[in-house]
């Protein structure tokens, strides 16, 4: 159900992309489940970190739609939500590291994903890469 | 939690891994061994769960009842939804696809881990 590429544009959602939805298919769980626990069994411990593992999530879950629906509408939502996704990874990272005080608690982009292989931080780049490419003909 | 069958999941699914990374770097689409591969992993898998299961049943708790659940959940559908996605991509990519599940599932049962010895080593 691919909507409608300008010409020269190739799917995001096939070859490589395939394999790029599928792993921000799986971070969308993962940062949903940990968020859905987080809230759900302690969210009065830390409000702002739990907070952001929910917004992370929705992130996730949003790139991941995007990429895999394709078209003009699918590859701007990605490219917000990869955007996001690195100014989110790189600001929580950095204040995780600069004022630990403030995030006791672990989120996906804490320490600049390092619960996750850093593989939140380098995920964004390789989305925005991704789209470039597929974008010229 | 700590047993052979967890110890089984992460080797079969290395193993596999490495299979089909050969095949994603010979510039190879997903073959029969692939997918087979793929459902003896599910199955291992499955037993792994019943096991689980079983200990539960029996009045073992992990430290943290839902995250362990879904952890086991997302174990449990990680084969079949890399089965799916491997077909939809019969290219290179396709192994790749393969790959990147089967080197998915070894940090699950990790996590699996973890979160039960918190609660049988004290």
């Amino acid at each position: 159900m691919a909507e409608q590429r300008t010409a020269g544009e190739r799917a995001t959602s096939t070859g490589p992309g395939r394999v790029l939805v599928l792993i921000y298919l799986l971070f969308a769980i993962a940062a949903t489940s940990r968020a859905g626990v987080q809230i759900a069994t302690k969210f009065d411990e830390a409000r702002l970190a739990y907070l952001l593992s929910a917004v992370a999530a929705v992130i996730y879950i949003v790139a991941t739609v995007g990429l895999a629906r394709d078209g003009a509408f699918g590859r701007r939502l990605a490219w917000v939500c990869c955007t996001v996704e690195l100014v989110g990874v790189l600001a929580v990272g950095a204040a995780s590291v600069l004022a630990p005080d403030a995030f006791p608690h672990e989120t996906v982009w804490s320490g600049f994903g390092r619960g996750y292989g850093y593989v939140p931080l380098v995920l964004p780049l390789i989305g925005l890469y991704w789209l470039r490419r597929t974008a010229r003909p | 939690m700590n047993g052979p069958l967890a110890t089984l999941t992460i080797v079969a699914s290395l193993v596999l891994a490495g299979w089909a990374g050969v095949a994603t770097a010979r510039n190879r689409p997903p073959g029969r061994s692939h997918l087979v591969g793929l459902g003896v992993l599910g199955l291992i898998v499955v037993a792994l769960t019943v096991a689980a299961v079983i200990a539960i049943a029996e009045g073992e708790r992990p430290a943290s009842m839902a995250t362990f659940v879904g952890y086991l959940v997302t174990i449990v559908c990680l084969p079949p939804l890399g089965w799916v996605l491997a077909r939809m991509e019969p290219t290179r990519w396709g192994s790749g696809i393969v790959m990147t599940v089967c080197l998915v599932v070894p940090v699950l049962v990790l996590r699996l881990e973890q979160t039960w010895s918190v609660v049988s080593h004290g």
